[in-house]
């Protein structure tokens, strides 16, 4: 199972300090983790939000300095691409796992892959014991819709203005969370419904 | 890609007025009353999302808004669907407006409504009812209703056992089982939705069922899987996808509730094993078997497993299944991303073999030959190294049973995937996972693993900060007797290690005739021959071939240009924590011969070390701290090695380059050369030492530091101090020259300023410990017990006991003298 599925900045962002990072789409999957815990079940829904809140702030920094270490590690230049060089942008990503232990912050071990595209984080966490082959393909392939469809490599907002797509995206490619085996029809099949959903 | 123009619609988010946001509210209510939504509605709508979502705190809406965003859930048109579900997952639910899943007020319950439910579920109780509707409906449902209406159903099952299996009933796993049985077993062969084998002009009529197909082409000629393709597909086919795809989890869920067996299950599985004994016609059970069509390897070997109860057939078909993708990875796809997906499935299909072999140990001998040969067969491509982790798994848990040879794996998982795939982030992560789950049974049975910690630590030097936290658990169970000594000097040698594999992977890209890309001098060095041997050496497989070598400061030299590079700064980072977790584990392992060779490796390499800025300074730290915890643990070590330590402690130039190190040395001989510690300690190795340390201490109270270094630190001299008194009261004869040594260093300093110490506070604080301890040496024995308390008193152990607690002495003492 997938837990969530993040986008996020990797970059310097003015309003905040050094190595935070700005969640800009965070996506929970299943029931809250904090329902069914014994020490969290005390806790009100306003609590359970904001804690889970958190959670994808704690992904979204573990991440970010993930990115940063990995980059500055290469020495590779950033390659600078255009809205149309989805392709390319794709092809120049960095890519990694980052180990998040037992209660830091999911109450179980996981493992969040994340694709680092310029400036934005796309970050999957899932249970370790997944088939991360499978998870690291469905993660490059939302990336790819994302940055398509959300036009993410040009200066706009959708992310923010648009994220009804991502929603819609993953419903799909990634419903509740499920990893699915889809051969190249099947993924086709689906790339019809979200592409006549992107049309509306 | 990330604006200003977001970074500034956040902060509006965050920032909106109550009554703007109210006005919000208001506008979008009349909007949401309308017939019609237009583009303004949808607009307003992710306007909404971005502000709930944006902060922290939960917004309340409006009631009237709330009620028409729960009708938004079953609106016809599915953005609205979407909107609708993200914006309430965004609120808290009102009181008393519950989303009731099993009243049917909102007709059938469709993905985004059930994302809005588990993400509102309260307690385990909400998930009950909702896997109950869901279910009800798996069961009731005959081809009515849309196209995979059904498929989300089995990822909201999934998601739901993840968090909590007990959600689902006996009854419930027995419908799912033989709900999963049928998909994977028995979907449709031929193709679904537009496939058409006749053209353009030919009517309905004609259309005839069209096989699906393989991915490279050809036509299937079994049973349905994630690997079959055609030009559409039909829903149990889709049902197909879901069912394999949540497949391993249900069986690791479910595999602890179905080990229970009955005796009605023993008596089945005895029937099918007379059944296949007796008769070996194929299976009457395969609905698949189409007339006329090539059945292939695995369905023939397929038994009567429609004998077995649901959990167990659904073993047999899972096992099946995988079979049959193993077959079918082997097949050449057409199209890139499939061939990705093969991969994928060879892991899922091992993996799930796996989990089938561990609650039905039979099955091992029917899974041995198959995955045997998938290792034959991808074991010489390391581009399938990730398949191969989870063959090594089953080999791991059941090569024992089968009595297979594992070596080769073991070769392979220890050898050259950290030999060449260092560089990969994912197989890195798996790798080290692996080792981490299964650390008693590698330490059990395979001795090679702690011999390969050389190899192993390829991961770390090139990936330090993704994989340092598995070292951490792992390092451990790498430090045994035998290795000590040379992982000491490893983990030291890591920064070196990491630029290497730098130099390996450029050389490897760049070809000789150009000068390295940069004309890196170390690139030079790393080809030629002469230097071959230090970097063999540390690009080493194993351990065994010595502790390290002796051209250290050669390798350092030639290394001397990585230090900046950012590689190598990072892996240099770690190396003192993994260094406390080294130290920490081998006194727990290694004896006192052993413990003693460290300590003389650690003054040794103190001097020995890539020179990286800070580095030094950290493993000198490091180096500190354990030498006094080691001599705390083992003070008898202070006098078998004191031949060492009173070498390094009469160098005065330790005292300038090792300041922290040194110190610490001359500490230890202080404290524990005495004959408490060790009987061996004489008179001759106390008056020895003492006259080492007298003439260091001389020396750099007698004239400027040398050119280039700065003033001694008042702590070495103070400690100097302190060890030559201590020795004193040890040995009375020594006492007069101590004296002599401190009346004479307050008679130069009175003059204000010496050329050793150039902070008056400092030289203030010496004089006066100084005049601390010429006092104290004025009466023997009180310096004897005070400079050399009993064992008894500085053990802690007494005062657990009130009566004879230092506070109750203290006051006592305190009585005592008020009274005089």
């Amino acid at each position: 199972m997938v837990r969530c599925f993040l986008i996020h900045t990797v970059c310097p962002v003015s309003a905040l300090s050094a190595g935070e990072s700005r969640v800009l789409y965070s996506r929970f999957f299943g029931p809250d983790e904090g329902v069914l815990a014994e020490q969290q079940r005390e806790l009100s829904p306003e609590e359970r939000r904001l804690l889970q809140v958190e959670k994808a702030a704690v992904v979204a920094r573990q991440v970010r300095s993930a990115v940063s270490l990995s980059r500055e590690a290469s020495g590779r230049q950033l390659v600078e691409a255009v809205p149309g060089e989805e392709a390319l942008a794709l092809q120049e990503a960095n890519s990694g796992v980052v180990r998040l232990r037992a209660g830091d912050p999911f109450s179980d071990e996981m493992s969040a892959l994340w694709l680092g595209v310029q400036s934005l984080g796309f970050t999957l966490v899932c249970e370790p014991h997944e088939n991360l082959l499978l998870a690291e393909g469905t993660l490059r392939n939302l990336t790819r819709h994302c940055l398509e469809h959300l036009h993410m490599l040009g200066q706009g907002s959708e992310v923010l203005l648009r994220s009804n797509r991502i929603d819609a995206l993953l419903s799909r490619l990634l419903p509740h969370g499920q990893l699915l085996f889809l051969n190249h029809r099947f993924a086709q099949s689906l790339e019809k419904e979200v592409a006549a959903y992107m049309a509306k | 890609m990330y604006s200003h123009g977001s970074e500034s619609l956040i902060k509006q988010a965050r920032e909106i007025q109550e009554p703007e946001l109210q006005k919000f509210y208001s506008r979008l209510v009349k909007l949401l009353q309308g017939k019609e939504f237009g583009h303004e509605t949808i607009d307003s709508l992710q306007r909404l999302h971005l502000i709930l979502s944006a902060t922290k705190y939960t917004r309340t809406l409006p009631a009237e808004l709330q009620k028409r965003l729960l009708s938004l859930l079953s609106s016809p048109a599915e953005q609205l669907q979407v909107l609708g579900s993200a914006v309430l997952r965004e609120t808290l639910p009102l009181p008393g407006q519950e989303l009731h899943c099993n009243q049917e007020n909102m007709g059938p319950l469709n993905t985004h409504t059930a994302a809005l439910l588990l993400s509102q579920a309260g307690s385990r109780a909400d998930l009950s009812s909702l896997c109950a509707q869901l279910l009800r409906g798996l069961e009731s449902r005959q081809s009515e209703g849309p196209a995979h209406s059904l498929a989300h159903t089995l990822p909201i099952l999934n998601t739901i056992l993840t968090h909590s299996p007990e959600c689902l009933t006996e009854d419930h796993l027995t419908l799912l089982s033989k709900k999963l049985v049928d998909w994977l077993r028995y979907a449709s062969i031929t193709q679904g939705g537009g496939a058409s084998s006749g053209g353009f002009f030919t009517g309905p009529r004609s259309r005839q069922p069209v096989p699906i197909a393989e991915l490279d082409g050809t036509v299937s000629g079994d049973f349905f899987t994630v690997l079959c393709v055609g030009q559409g597909f039909t829903e149990d086919q889709w049902m197909n996808v879901y069912s394999f795809s949540m497949l391993r989890h249900w069986l690791l869920t479910y595999h602890s509730v179905s080990s229970g067996s009955t005796a009605a299950d023993t008596a089945n599985r005895l029937q099918l094993s007379l059944s296949l004994s007796h008769s070996h016609s194929f299976s009457n059970d395969d609905r698949s078997e189409v007339d006329g069509s090539v059945v292939s390897m695995v369905s023939a070997t397929s038994s009567s497993s429609r004998l077995l109860p649901p959990k167990e057939r659904l073993r047999e078909k899972a096992f099946q299944y995988c079979l049959r993708l193993i077959e079918q990875s082997d097949r050449k796809a057409h199209k890139r991303t499939d061939t990705e997906l093969q991969k994928a499935c060879l892991v899922e299909a091992v993996c799930i073999l796996d989990c089938v072999c561990v609650e039905d140990a039979s099955l091992v001998y029917r899974t041995f030959p198959c995955v045997k040969a998938l290792f034959g067969r991808l074991s010489s491509d390391l581009t399938f190294a990730r398949v191969l982790l989870p063959i090594a798994q089953f080999y791991l848990n059941h090569g024992e049973m089968a009595a297979v040879d594992c070596e080769s794996v073991w070769k392979l998982v220890f050898g050259q995937f950290p030999a060449e795939l260092f560089n990969d982030p994912f197989l890195a992560h798996e790798l080290l996972r692996f080792l981490r789950l299964n650390l008693e049974s590698l330490q059990l049975r395979v001795p090679q693993y702690t011999r390969s910690f050389p190899n192993l630590l390829k991961f770390l030097a090139w990936d330090s900060p993704a994989v340092v936290d598995d070292f951490v658990d792992l390092l451990p169970s790498l430090v045994t007797a035998e290795t000590a000594v040379e992982l000491f000097h490893t983990l030291l040698d890591l920064p070196c290690l990491s630029a290497t594999l730098v130099l390996q992977l450029r050389s490897t890209c760049s070809p000789i005739s150009e000068s390295g890309g940069r004309g890196l001098l170390s690139l030079d060095a790393f080809r030629s021959p002469s230097f071959r041997g230090l970097f063999l050496f540390l690009l080493r497989a194993e351990a065994g071939s010595g502790d390290t070598i002796d051209r250290l400061s050669t390798l350092h030299e030639l290394l001397a240009e990585a230090v900046d590079w950012q590689r190598v700064v990072q892996c240099a980072q770690t190396v003192p924590v993994l260094l406390h977790i080294f130290f920490n584990t081998v006194v727990t392992a290694a004896d006192e011969k052993l413990l003693a060779h460290l300590i003389l490796a650690m003054l040794e390499r103190s001097s020995l070390l890539l020179n990286l800025p800070t580095y030094i300074k950290e493993i000198h730290r490091v180096f500190s701290c354990h030498l006094l915890r080691l001599c705390k643990l083992h003070p008898s070590l202070v006098v078998d090695q004191s031949h060492e330590l009173l070498e390094f402690a009469g160098t005065t130039a330790n005292v300038y380059s090792k300041e922290e190190i040194y110190t610490h040395v001359v500490w230890v001989l202080g404290e524990y050369l005495s004959v408490s510690c060790d009987s061996r300690c004489s008179v001759r190795l106390i008056t020895s030492c003492f006259e080492a340390l007298e003439a260091v201490l001389f020396e750099i109270t007698s004239s400027a530091p040398p050119p280039g270094a700065a003033c001694p630190a008042p702590r070495v001299v103070t400690t100097l101090m302190s060890a030559l008194a201590k020795l004193a009261s040890r040995s009375h004869d020594l006492i007069p020259r101590v004296s002599l040594f401190l009346s004479k260093l307050r008679t130069v300093t009175r003059g204000g300023s010496v050329a050793w110490c150039s902070d008056e506070e400092d030289l203030i604080a010496i004089v006066t410990r100084g005049e601390e301890l010429w006092s104290l040496l004025k009466t023997p024995g009180v310096a004897q017990s005070v400079l050399t308390p009993p064992q008894h008193v500085t053990t802690p152990q007494w005062h657990r006991d009130t009566n004879v607690s230092m506070p109750l002495q203290l006051r006592t003492l305190t009585s005592l003298t008020h009274s005089q």
